[in-house]
């Protein structure tokens, strides 16, 4: 089901908010290059500049009298701007924010914050190019997470590339160059893959509609043929598991990260990282539905092969922050395998996962940055007993460490529980992992096997990092060198502080977080795999029809969410009369073949599908 | 009974918030004011808000008897606070239940709690870390009250999580110590292993019943599972080795003995009165489903009884005061998953009760005599301290014979209770033979438990005095603060009991009654299972046919529990025997059994074999994956940047050889033969008249030729 639109003067406003956004940090960039000659000045102005475009970024979410301002409950693409910009190729200037994107692009200005701040002492040389980088980066990622037309976001995707391979190059460690210049290339190659297959759907659109166009939503009700679609899929896949990155394509990371200024790391681990599992639940999913469940098995096991790869062989690295890179290829496996669970537990848990991995492992490697800064190293053999000397480096420091474990109270368990949840409804028992040249009783055992593998990444991510902790700030502080080291100062402190806040909003109250993409999770699933979304559905009406039983205390919030889509299984009686007030489509009608023939059982349960139109109904009204 | 207002519940939620608000005060501002000083203001914040607690708990609990039994005769009170995740289907509300189980925990959490709190503050006024100490022990009963009052299956995971990680903070607690952080880590990651399980338990419960609330999934899986079936038996086995992660069981029980490196409070508060009785608790909390999985019912009990007889055996060779204690609490564990695993949760839940009592006592005894000997824990270097620790003594004394099982001491009811249950039970799969089979097992435990507490008692409080001169000097009883939590905990191991006199004494078993509705709703269930677990009574009355029925029965009660206490009388008289009339015979049987000593001593090296196995294995296969990353994957992406190179290298070498080189070669072949060419245009006319002339001359030839 393709989502509405609302543009920005739809919602009220008079100004183009996602562009302003947007353009602020490359406009502050300009200023910089043009009129600043001392480092001060830069320094403080870049500081305000990321700060401001923060506090703009929060309008997304609330209007200036603390109201809510971004439409939940429904799959709208809100604060459009649409504008055409090469007309000839049909290209769009279209910018957009959904459930899909909204806190990735919070996430983006929220750490954009963070990271300039913390480099405020660590960069001493060309400041002035350095601040000019960091904020047309930012520029580069916010568009990829606004642009809704494929030519736009390929723009701005290797816009990216370009001041991160400068802040490698030029601020980073001795291999800078091999560094910087392999994440390059590595990401280049992929890229390339990408646009091979955007030009391929806009011919194939092109040839189905006779317009020329780069729209993304435009793509989504082509029927392009399996085989096709798989070559597409794959195309794309390369492209964003690099990114990602998944296993085998991770070995990019390791350098880039150590090779890196501590900023440079957090915005590449908490943000550039995601562009690639942003892609997947963006474009891969939604486009080709067939394919991807096509590429289920390969997906799964490379994400289940990269949580418990990337966590035993981050277990073994004697340099803190190659640890936190390989700890990364594990987290990020889990979120792949949310986003393939393919339901709403796995990709709702798996783009809030993302948002966590950008805190947790933004927050580990400044706190990795703030030991280098002092020491000039990150081996954890040079250190060991520092709590006695940092308390309050070593109180913020265990905060961080179990985000990153996922206990229970702090973000990173309700990422990776939501998503080991909806890992094994999907997977528990069930012939998904069929690997197609293994006999077909083997599926169930296989998937079975993964889910269980999976899960054993709870055990070594408190592991290694426990372990880390323990040789960096346990036992007797021996090393002369750390006898002197200096506990954190304010500014330091307010670079951990907010990181830490949000580690614990959204481990004790996520909804918030959760309610903003609830309907576009919700959609994209329903897109990708009906089934799934069906039986979603049906457990909802089974859930409210207990708590109806039960005796609800007054303020009881209301039993379904508003605006979960509606499904009606296909030969459905009341199909007809539903649709007509709803606008509610048959799974498999927009699609033509692309959808597998719906489980024979749930066609057979007509009450159901009507109830949750009428529960859902009744319910929107409130 | 008071009469409590009922209202008083709508304020559950502050049972757990005290505790919690003492943490966040103790550690927000000990940080800024208290670090590395020693005062009365955290003891005085950390003590009053676990007092606070308790005081809520008693009272819930009174008020919680006010309202009305539902139709299963069931008194359970439960509370939304908030709504936590809301993820479509995957919807767990922050709730709070509180029934007769949960009342049990909160009052033994909270009232345990707040003695060991009490005496916290006497141990550890000498410690630089004082403030922090308070904050984790509070953070601790936070967690602990929120696991065993939570609603649903994720609070619970909360609070086990929660207690996993103060446990690890408090063991690391000198985390200078590499020994502490160590085992710390130990503790945090063998628990996670359990967790792991106890998370994989949720998912199936999640994937069945669509809900992960306790009242649903327990009100609708006699109707939606099978008895016996693999789901619930799976449900059961994945909840279970979450058990015996933090109830310390075969084959997770390592952490527990090296969690003693913790400061002496911890020890008897987590490892020994609460956190590591969770497991028994969340066992009894699934009973309905255990009763439905008797094979998983079988596990547990295996589980339970040979860890209770493999750790006794072990617990008779340690001479760390704190290891026995340590080893001893497995044990114990194990006799309550016993209990559970003979379908008697509520046999389970009254020695969880009872075990809080007397081994916090010996654990803060053993405190007190550490204390005492300034920081000493050997037992090699005591002996005959009950001169110079009155108090210590007669509070020991009254804790030892409580978990020896000498009536009317509470460790002897629970206890008593829990092999009378196993002798009855008639298994539905193995048959009454297994229930004679962990009774068995549990009575030679028992009279190890006896021998070996015997031994601690003579070793540390009688014979002759092997305290060196230097400890001899600084040798003290300990500080009021300490001493009058011993003797509250003393009062309550001797009465704790009380509660659960079985009938065959003339007693009214009021714990029996009291836990009855929510542990034994399989007995009033209809399903199969649950008849079939509750045959054990139906065997008993069997065997009493010959006479007179109950009154037969009753008989044969009265004989077990004479022969658990004769049981109990031949560990200690053993003991007394060895430690005190004949001192040699320990030595001669280390001397004649070499090797049987040492294998007790290194705890059957069941340490090594892990480190071996596991943890190095782990390594190794990390290191491997390590080399494969380096050299075979990253090998291929930089063999490609090497074989793009190279074939760069090879296009610079073709296109300067062969394309460049035929572009050159094209212009040579001209150039060559212009410079041929050149030659010939000399400018002079003799040579062109010369040419013209030979080329005249050439073609008449030709003619010539051929014509």
């Amino acid at each position: 089901m393709t989502p509405d639109i609302l543009t920005y003067y739809d919602m009220g406003l008079k100004w183009p908010l996602l562009s302003i956004i947007t353009y602020i940090p490359v406009l502050g960039a300009i200023v910089i290059m043009l009129f600043m000659r001392r480092d001060a000045t830069v320094k403080w102005f870049a500081n305000i500049v990321v700060l401001v475009d923060f506090l703009i970024s929060l309008r997304l979410v609330f209007t200036p009298q603390l109201k809510a301002a971004f439409v939940t409950g429904k799959h709208v693409i809100q604060f459009v701007e649409k504008v055409p910009w090469i007309e000839s190729l049909g290209v769009q200037y279209f910018f957009g924010v959904d459930g899909i994107s909204i806190l990735l692009v919070l996430l983006t200005t929220f750490l954009g914050v963070l990271a300039v701040l913390s480099s405020w002492s660590a960069i001493t040389e060309r400041v002035k190019e350095y601040y000019v980088f960091m904020l047309l980066l930012q520029t580069g990622m916010l568009g990829v997470f606004f642009s809704l037309d494929f030519f736009l976001f390929y723009v701005f995707w290797e816009i990216m590339l370009v001041p991160m391979y400068f802040l490698i190059g030029v601020w980073g460690g001795p291999r800078k160059l091999y560094a910087a210049i392999k994440f390059f290339l590595y990401t280049l190659a992929g890229s390339v893959l990408m646009l091979l297959a955007i030009l391929g759907l806009y011919f194939l659109n092109y040839r189905a509609t006779g317009n020329l166009s780069f729209e993304i939503m435009n793509f989504y009700n082509l029927d392009i043929p399996l085989d096709i679609a798989k070559w597409l899929f794959l195309a794309f896949f390369v492209g964003f598991a690099i990114k990602v990155p998944m296993f085998p394509f991770h070995t990019w990371l390791p350098d880039a990260h150590v090779e890196a200024p501590t900023a440079g790391s957090v915005i590449l681990a908490g943000v550039l990282l995601k562009m690639g599992t942003y892609g997947f639940v963006r474009f891969s999913l939604p486009l080709f539905p067939e394919a991807t469940r096509w590429f289920l098995p390969y997906g799964i096991a490379l994400a289940v092969i990269g949580i418990v790869y990337g966590a035993l062989t981050a277990m073994m690295q004697p340099d803190m922050k190659k640890l936190v890179a390989y700890s990364s290829v594990s987290h990020l496996g889990f979120v792949m395998l949310g986003v393939f669970a393919l339901n709403q537990q796995g990709v709702q848990g798996g783009i809030l996962q993302m948002i966590n991995h950008g805190l947790s492992t933004g927050a580990l490697f400044l706190v990795v940055g703030l030991v280098y800064e002092r020491r000039h190293t990150r081996m954890i053999a040079d250190f060991g007993g520092l709590s006695k000397q940092m308390p309050v480096y070593a109180i913020l420091f265990m905060i961080v460490t179990l985000s990153s474990i996922g206990l229970p109270g702090l973000n990173g368990f309700i990422g990776e529980f939501t998503i080991l949840i909806g890992a094994f409804k999907a997977l528990w028992m069930k012939p998904v992992v069929a690997l197609r040249f293994l006999p077909a009783d083997w599926a169930a055992g296989m998937s079975t096997l993964m889910v269980l593998l999976a899960a054993s990444g709870i055990v070594l991510g408190a592991a290694y990092m426990l372990w880390l902790y323990q040789r960096v700030m346990f036992g007797k502080l021996e090393n002369p060198k750390n006898m002197d080291l200096k506990d954190l100062n304010l500014r330091e402190v307010m670079t951990l502080i907010p990181i830490v806040f949000f580690c614990f909003w959204i481990g004790l109250y996520p909804k918030p977080f959760l309610k903003l993409m609830d309907a576009a999770v919700a959609n994209t699933v329903l897109i990708t795999n009906p089934e799934a979304a069906l039986a979603e559905m049906q457990q909802m009406q089974t859930n409210a029809a207990r708590e109806h039983k039960m005796v609800l205390p007054p303020g009881h919030p209301p039993l379904l969410p508003p605006g979960h889509p509606e499904i009606i299984p296909p030969g459905h009686p009341s199909e007809q009369g539903a649709a007509m007030g709803h606008g509610a489509e048959k799974p498999g009608s927009v699609h033509g073949s692309m959808h597998p023939p719906l489980h024979p059982d749930m066609s057979m349960h007509p009450e159901i599908p009507a109830q949750a139109l009428q529960g859902s109904q009744s319910h929107e009204g409130e | 009974m008071v009469n409590v207002p009922t209202e008083v519940l709508n304020y559950i939620w502050l049972i757990p918030l005290f505790p919690l608000i003492g943490f966040v005060t103790i550690g927000l501002v000990g940080l800024k004011f208290f670090k590395g000083k020693t005062e009365l203001v955290p003891s005085i914040i950390g003590c009053s808000s676990v007092f606070l607690s308790l005081v809520m708990s008693v009272l819930c609990v009174l008020a919680l008897q006010r309202i009305e039994p539902d139709h299963e005769g069931v008194r359970v009170f439960t509370r939304e606070v908030f709504s936590w995740i809301e993820m479509g289907a995957f919807r767990v509300p922050f709730k709070f239940q509180l029934d007769a189980l949960s009342s049990v925990m909160i009052l033994v959490v909270s009232g345990v709690g707040f003695l060991i709190h009490v005496y916290s503050h006497g141990y550890m006024h000498k410690d630089a870390g004082q403030y922090r100490f308070f904050s984790y022990m509070n953070l601790f009963t936070c967690a602990m009250l929120i696991l065993v009052l939570g609603g649903n299956f994720l609070l619970m995971f909360i609070g086990w999580e929660g207690v996993g990680l103060c446990s690890y903070l408090l063991i690391g607690f000198w985390f200078e110590k590499d020994s502490a952080s160590n085992a710390g880590k130990k503790a945090f990651v063998t628990n996670r292993i359990g967790d792991f399980g106890f998370a994989l338990g949720m998912m199936l419960i999640f994937t069945t019943f669509g809900t992960l609330d306790y009242q649903t999934v327990f009100a609708e899986a006699p109707h939606t599972l099978e008895a016996g079936g693999a789901i619930v038996t799976l449900i059961t086995l994945f909840l279970f080795i979450g058990a015996t992660g933090k109830s310390a069981q075969i084959p997770l029980y390592v952490w527990l003995p090296d969690a003693m490196e913790g400061p002496t409070p911890t020890s008897a508060l987590i490892h020994a009165a609460t956190m590591v009785t969770s497991g028994v608790y969340m066992v009894s909390r699934c009973n309905v489903l255990y009763s439905m999985a008797p094979i998983s019912l079988i596990v547990v009990g295996a589980v339970g009884a040979a860890t209770a007889f493999f750790s006794a055996t072990i617990g008779m060779a340690q001479y760390d005061i704190k290891k026995v204690l340590a080893y001893s609490t497995v044990s114990q564990l194990g006799y309550m998953f016993l209990g559970c695993g003979v379908a008697s949760y509520t046999a389970g839940i009254f020695h969880l009760m009872t075990h809080a009592f007397f081994k916090a006592l010996l654990f803060l005894g053993a405190g007190s005599v550490i204390h005492g000997m300034s920081g000493d824990q050997d037992m090699r270097n005591m002996g005959s301290l009950r001169h110079h620790m009155k108090h210590t003594w007669w509070t020991f004394m009254v804790a030892y014979v409580a978990i020896a099982g000498i009536p009317p001491f509470a460790g002897f009811f629970s206890k008593d209770e829990i092999l009378w249950k196993a002798f009855t039970y008639n298994s539905p799969v193995l048959g009454p033979m297994w229930g004679k089979f962990l009774w068995a097992v549990g009575a030679t435990a028992a009279l190890m438990t006896a021998f070996y507490m015997t031994r601690l008692i003579c070793l540390t409080f009688y014979g002759e005095s092997r305290v060196s001169h230097e400890a001899e000097h600084h040798l003290h009883e300990s500080p009021g603060s300490m001493i009058y939590p011993l003797m509250a905990l003393a009062v309550l191991s001797l009465i704790g009991g009380w509660v659960g006199i079985p009938a065959a004494l003339g007693g009214a078993n009021h714990i029996h009654h009291f836990l009855a509705p929510v542990l034994d709703k399989a007995a009033h269930g209809a399903s199969g299972a649950h008849a079939a677990a509750t045959a054990g009574l139906a065997y008993a009355a069997e065997m009493a046919s010959h006479g007179g029925g109950e009154e037969h029965s009753r008989g044969l009660e009265l004989l077990m529990m004479a022969v658990s206490v004769g049981i109990a009388g031949v560990g200690m008289g053993v003991g007394y025997y060895f430690y005190i009339k004949n001192p040699n015979i320990p030595l001669l049987i280390q001397y004649e059994l070499p090797r049987l000593h040492k294998t007790l001593l290194n705890k059957w090296y069941v340490d090594e074999i892990y480190n071996f196995a596991v943890v190095n294995g782990t390594k190794q296969f990390a290191n491997l994956l390590c080399w494969f990353d380096a050299h075979i994957i990253d090998g291929i992406v930089n063999g490609t940047a090497f074989a793009a190179r190279a074939l760069s290298s090879g296009s610079i070498l073709f296109d300067g050889g062969i394309v460049d080189g035929l572009v050159n070669l094209v212009a040579k072949i001209v150039e060559v033969c212009s410079g041929v060419l050149r030659r010939m245009q000399t400018g002079y006319v003799q040579n062109y008249a010369l040419v013209m002339a030979i080329g005249v001359f050439v073609l008449l030839s030709i003619y010539v030729i051929l014509r």
